[in-house]
This record gives C-alpha cells, sequence and structure tokens, in this order.
C-alpha cells in the first residue's frame, strides 16, 4: 500500500470521484494551471481538461454563487476557497443559500457541493491565513462540517462527502498536508460522515479533538490512560460516541485551536452535561486558543494550545 | 508620447412602442395578433393580482408584500421570451414573470402568505425560489449558466433583480463570471429608480446601467421598461444568442415603481408625487391598450371582459391558496437535509 500525505491522498480521492462521475467539477481560484497553491489538484486540469477543472476570476462570492447553481443543475460541483480566512466573503451563498436551497425550496433543488479549504495555523503565513472559525459553520442547520485528522481519513471522508446529497464543508487543516504519511489504499474506500472513531482506547479520562490537534494531543496522552475521540465531523457530530466514553471514563477535556468563546468545544460541553452529568467525576475543562484573532507566526506557537497546556488539563481533571 | 485611445464606447436604449401608442415598424417584434394580445392579458392578469394581494395584505390575510405596479412591461414581455427549459433566477419582485410562465397563483399567495410549502417549484419548470437576500441569485445563475453548458443543453439562464442590487459586489463577480466564461446567460434588470428610499443616483454615477456591461467584455442595453415590445425584442435576441452559445447580455429595463416599495412602506416619505403622475401617464398598459385599439384590438368592452376573467383566476387563486390546511410543526424539518441527523430526527419526534 502507498504511503501518502494528506495531500496526496486528497488528490486520489479527487481523481478517482471525477473519473467515476462526470458530475464533479472543480472550481476556485489557481486549482488548475497552478494545481491549487498547496498542489492539492495538481494533474487533474492535464487530466479532466477545463471544463471540468475551472480557474476562476477572484471572487469567493461568485465562485460559491456559482457552485450552488451548478449543483441546482445537477452537478457536484467542489468549489475550493483558498483559505478559510477567505470564506468569509462568501459566507452569505454558504449560509443564506447553499445550506438553505433543499429547505427553501421544499426539496426541489438540493445542494450537493463540496466546499474545500484549506485551514488552520501553524504554517508561518500572513494573516486570514491560519483561521479555524470551524464553529461558525456549525451554527448553519442544513451544512455538514468535516474535518480530516490525517492522509488516510481524508480519502475517505471526502469522498463520502463527494457523494453525500447535502453540502459539506471540508475543512483541511493546513499544518497536516505534508506533515504525516499514512498507508492509504488505491482503492475506493467511504469513511461514514457524522460518526467519530476512538484514536486511542482509554480509561481514566476522555479527550474529544479534530483535525490538527488530534496529532497534538495524541502525542500528550502518552503515559496516561486516556481515550482520545476523533470528531472527525462536527456538524452532525457524533454525540453518542462522545456520551459513552464519558460514561465509560467520568472525565473530559476537549482541545481545540479555535477561541473559546462560543468555540464548538463548548457544544460538547453542553452535550455531555445534558446527557451524561451523573456520570461526570471531575469538571469539564476546555483547552483552546485564548479568545483574541488569529496572531502572525510569531506568536502563533502562543495561540494555539500546546503540549504543556494540554497535559495540565489533564492532570487537573484526574486530580480533581 | 502622444495618449492613446484605448477604446470608445456607445450604449444605446431601445424603444419601440412610445406612449401614444405609436411603433417603429422596423423594430416592432414579430408577433402575431392572438400573441399581442395575449401579452396585454398577462399583464392586465399581473396588475389585477398585484391590486388583490396588496388588499389581501391590508386585510390581514397575507404577509407583507413588494407590489410591482408599474413594472409589468418589464416582467411578462422579459418572460414571453423564455421557454419553460430556461432557468429563472428571480429577485423577489417579479410576480408578472412568474405569471407569464404559468405558476401557479395560490402557490404566489401562499409565499406572500409565509407558508413554506409554497416554494416547491412545479415541476416543468426551472425556475429558483424568490431571493430575499438582494444580489445573491446573480453568481447562483452564472453557475448554472456553467452547468447548462457543460451539459450542452440549449437553454438559457436569466436572472431578474433590480437596480440596488447592481451595487453588490455579487452583481460584479458574476457579470465578470459571465464574461471570463462566455456564459449562456441573460441579466435582467428592472431599473424601476428606487431601491426603497434611495434614488438612481444614490445608487450609481453612471448614466445608465447597462453601461456596466461595457467593463465586463460583453453587451448591454437599456431598453424601455414600460414598452412591452423593446423588453421582449431585446429579451429574445439576448436568450436566443444565449441557447446558441454566443454568450451573456445585460438588458436594463428602465421602469418605475409605481407603488410603495412594500406593504410596509410609504413611498410618500422619500418621493415627490409629481414623480408618481408624470410616471402614472407612461403606464406600460395603456401604452400597449393605444397601441392595440390603433390595430383595432382593443375595445373599452373586451378590456371588461379581460379584467373580468382575470380576477375571476385570481379569485379561484386566493380561494385555493385560503383551504389549505396549516403546515405541521413537522415541515420545520421535512426538507432541512436529505437525511435528518439524530439531534433534527430527537427535535422533530418532540414538536
Ligand atoms: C442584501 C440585502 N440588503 C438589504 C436588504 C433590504 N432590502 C430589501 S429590498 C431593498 C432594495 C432593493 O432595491 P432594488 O435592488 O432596486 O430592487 P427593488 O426593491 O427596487 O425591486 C433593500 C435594501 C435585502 N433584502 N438584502
Amino acid at each position: 500500500m502507498a504511503q501518502l500525505n494528506m495531500v496526496q491522498a486528497i488528490n486520489q480521492a479527487l481523481a478517482q470521484e471525477m473519473a467515476r462521475d462526470d458530475r464533479v467539477l472543480l472550481l476556485g481560484e489557481d486549482v488548475g494551471r497552478d494545481g491549487g497553491v498547496f498542489r492539492v489538484t495538481e494533474g487533474l486540469l492535464e487530466r479532466f481538461g477545463r471544463e471540468r477543472v475551472l480557474d476562476t476570476p477572484l471572487c469567493e462570492s461568485g465562485i460559491m454563487g456559482a457552485a450552488i447553481g451548478m449543483a441546482a443543475y445537477g452537478l457536484r460541483p467542489v468549489p475550493e476557497i483558498q483559505f478559510l480566512g477567505f470564506t468569509y466573503s462568501a459566507f452569505e451563498q454558504l449560509f443564506a443559500h447553499a445550506a438553505r436551497l433543499r429547505s427553501r425550496s421544499r426539496g426541489r433543488y438540493s445542494c450537493p457541493l463540496v466546499v474545500r479549504t484549506p485551514y488552520g495555523g501553524g504554517i508561518k503565513a500572513p494573516e486570514l491565513h491560519e483561521e479555524s472559525t470551524e464553529a461558525l459553520f456549525c451554527q448553519v442547520p442544513g451544512l455538514k462540517v468535516v474535518v480530516p485528522s490525517g492522509p488516510y481519513l481524508a480519502k475517505g471522508l471526502l469522498l463520502a462527502a463527494l457523494r453525500d446529497p447535502d453540502p459539506v464543508l471540508f475543512l483541511e487543516p493546513t499544518r497536516l498536508y505534508r506533515l504525516l504519511r499514512e498507508e492509504v489504499p488505491e482503492g475506493e474506500y467511504l469513511v461514514e460522515l457524522g460518526k467519530a472513531r476512538v484514536a486511542r482506547p482509554g480509561n481514566s479520562l476522555t479527550v474529544v479533538a479534530w483535525g490538527s490537534m488530534l496529532e497534538r494531543v495524541l502525542k500528550a496522552v502518552e503515559g496516561y490512560d486516556a481515550e482520545v475521540l476523533d470528531l472527525m465531523t462536527l456538524n452532525p457530530f457524533d454525540s453518542e460516541a462522545i456520551v459513552t466514553s464519558v460514561r465509560k471514563t467520568g472525565r473530559l477535556v476537549i482541545v481545540h485551536e479555535a477561541a473559546k468563546t462560543c468555540g464548538f468545544g463548548a457544544e460538547i460541553a453542553a452535550t455531555v452535561a445534558e446527557e451524561a452529568i451523573l456520570h461526570l467525576r471531575a469538571p469539564i475543562l476546555r483547552v483552546t486558543a485564548p479568545d483574541v484573532p488569529v496572531p502572525l507566526a510569531k506568536l502563533i506557537d502562543h495561540y494555539l494550545p500546546g503540549l504543556q497546556q494540554i497535559r495540565s488539563a489533564l492532570d487537573e481533571v484526574l486530580q480533581y | 508620447m502622444p495618449e492613446v485611445l484605448l477604446a470608445d464606447f456607445q450604449i444605446k436604449r431601445l424603444e419601440v412602442l412610445n406612449e401614444k401608442g405609436e411603433t417603429d415598424p422596423e423594430l416592432l417584434p414579430e408577433l402575431s395578433d392572438a400573441e399581442m394580445w395575449r401579452l396585454y392579458e398577462l399583464m392586465l392578469l399581473s396588475r389585477i393580482f398585484d391590486e388583490r394581494a396588496v388588499a389581501l395584505q391590508r386585510e390581514g390575510r397575507i404577509g407583507t408584500y413588494p407590489p410591482i405596479r408599474g413594472q409589468e412591461a418589464a416582467q411578462v414581455g422579459s418572460a414571453f421570451a423564455l421557454t419553460s427549459k430556461d432557468w429563472l433566477f428571480p429577485s423577489f419582485r417579479e410576480m408578472g414573470a412568474h405569471l407569464t410562465l404559468g405558476y401557479p397563483i395560490p402557490q404566489l399567495l401562499q409565499y406572500w402568505g409565509g407558508d413554506e410549502r409554497s416554494q416547491k417549484v412545479p415541476p416543468g419548470l426551472n425556475i429558483f425560489p424568490f431571493c430575499v437576500a438582494v444580489g445573491s441569485q446573480i453568481p447562483q445563475a452564472a453557475g448554472a449558466a456553467l452547468a447548462a453548458r457543460y451539459r450542452r443543453d440549449p437553454v438559457a439562464v436569466v436572472t431578474y433583480f433590480g437596480d440596488g442590487a447592481t451595487s453588490k459586489g455579487d452583481f460584479h463577480e458574476a457579470m465578470n463570471l459571465a464574461g471570463v466564461f462566455s456564459l449562456p446567460l441573460v441579466f435582467i434588470c428592472q431599473n424601476n429608480q428606487w431601491a426603497i428610499s434611495i434614488p438612481l443616483k444614490g445608487q450609481t454615477a453612471s448614466a445608465s446601467l447597462a453601461q456596466k456591461a461595457i467593463a465586463y467584455g460583453f453587451p448591454g442595453v437599456q431598453v424601455d421598461g414600460n414598452d412591452v415590445f423593446a423588453v421582449y425584442r431585446a429579451t429574445r435576441e439576448a436568450v436566443e444568442k444565449a441557447r446558441s452559445g454566443a454568450g451573456p447580455t445585460f438588458i436594463e429595463c428602465l421602469t418605475y415603481r409605481m407603488a410603495d416599495h412594500t406593504t410596509a412602506d410609504d413611498a410618500g416619505r422619500y418621493r415627490s408625487g409629481e414623480e408618481v403622475t408624470f410616471w402614472a401617464a407612461r403606464d406600460p398598459i395603456l401604452r400597449l391598450e393605444r397601441f392595440l385599439e390603433g390595430r383595432g384590438l382593443w375595445t373599452p368592452q373586451k378590456r371588461e371582459e379581460a379584467a373580468a376573467q382575470a380576477a375571476a383566476t385570481v379569485d379561484a387563486g386566493v380561494a385555493q391558496m385560503e383551504a389549505a390546511p396549516p403546515p405541521a410543526a413537522a415541515e420545520l424539518f421535512d426538507e432541512v437535509l436529505a437525511t435528518l441527523t439524530p439531534r433534527q430526527a430527537g427535535q422533530r419526534k418532540v414538536r
């Protein structure tokens, strides 16, 4: 089996799905000739031609709006927004239209598109290139939000997203693009959306993370009997898996790289409070970025949760 | 070094039928007497539907409603050039276009009555739901046009919007996409000269909206929007061009909103009575009547008959709208996703 990084795994998923289904088209800034700024779509223009891989003008709202019209017409567009921080100008299209089209046409039109966008911090890029505002998108009913944490999952989740009948925001943790290599089967496999996975079994506490934080959490829990859950899909999220694990361990730490206030950790904590409060043996802790804008490179390590912070939270709930 | 003239542009206005009902025979579109009469009937139906909708709102039988009075020629004339295979991305003030394409009246009223179920467009029509977020439907139309071209479907995609929408980024992004990809797309701007209380000159410093197309590399034309023949002629040319793969067109229909912005608005606060009187004399329906009368196709008696028929059609639509039972709470959930999430399913059960 080939050892692939996340860029290669995503590229393979796109190529396989485009070969299988001629409704799948890519569009976005620099996705064609340049193969995308992270080379995720490299080679696809040569293979599938200009009708299937569209280099668009620089217009995030136009790209998103056009993808909605294409999806309603019966295609399966995959718009790429170059960085999550630039989806904000396409917010209206995504929130007010893509996520609502099925509902506001009472099922006459659906919007099966997959928005791909690099996400998260730690790559020494300019401002708005390291955002992790996933929770904003999770507030929108009708939009699925998926975050892979490694190459194998990236391929399987992306294939599942590409076959999903509804709009999916597929957040690709930029820091992981080339950080990890894993065995990725050449053939087709789907990782079901809406399900979490136990990344590491354990008994004394539960840690929930996703995306690039997973790699860090797995390092931090070395030497602890911790169960690590990789959420993979944030909306809809697998509350059952979390509650089941917390019932077993009695302790919960949530780690995310987004700011704390109204971050997705709040939703998880509230869900556990609703469904498993009597199983808790310690308060739920969140390890997150502070409530400040994502900084430039020199401060990013102070922004992202570090190993030490995660370990102090683990100790705190264990010693409570 | 001399300065070089890079380009030199002209922008034209198309007028076919004047206020006296006279036409330019060279420009008059080839329409049979029956088709001309049909245009008249549809404009009258739109007017009567509109008056009725405003009355229903006043009586508390539907919610806020945006009247189309004065814009009947722009809407009926343009939609008359479409077929049911073409795709339409409307804003929220094109009920005349819907009526022209045979959209069911009860459903139009149900929408303004706040019933979600109205939004399911009947099969056989490719019309997008009403779009209340100004201008956001325009790039979506560009996407449908891309898809139509990819599928090699000889259809035109048409999007309607107001003068206010031309100030939005989405308008410019979609115009640019249409030009760059030479899309089978027709932009129909109903320049009714007001965006709520902001007049056209508060919206743009351009001498016309039509000229904006020049910057995107495709033709733009202004038509007299109260002249149904000019609107029809321009739209027909544009949709035929689109269907044949020759690219986009921008049509500015210069018209006037005679009514308030919506039933919640009082246009008397921001515009003069003289202005409204001026435009009332240029009423698109009167103008067509004068023309049809000159051709021996119109009499006051025939108007009465056509109006009575339209009123009966609208009455039947009102009755049907009001006979619909209220939606069940489960409707909240039914079309949010293809399959409800576990959380949604749980919430649905307890509603
Ligand atoms: C994005 C957005 N901003 C503001 C509004 C509130 N609003 C509704 S209609 C309107 C004016 C629209 O003017 P125009 O585009 O000329 O269309 P018209 O109403 O004249 O048909 C405004 C400001 C809105 N619906 N959407």
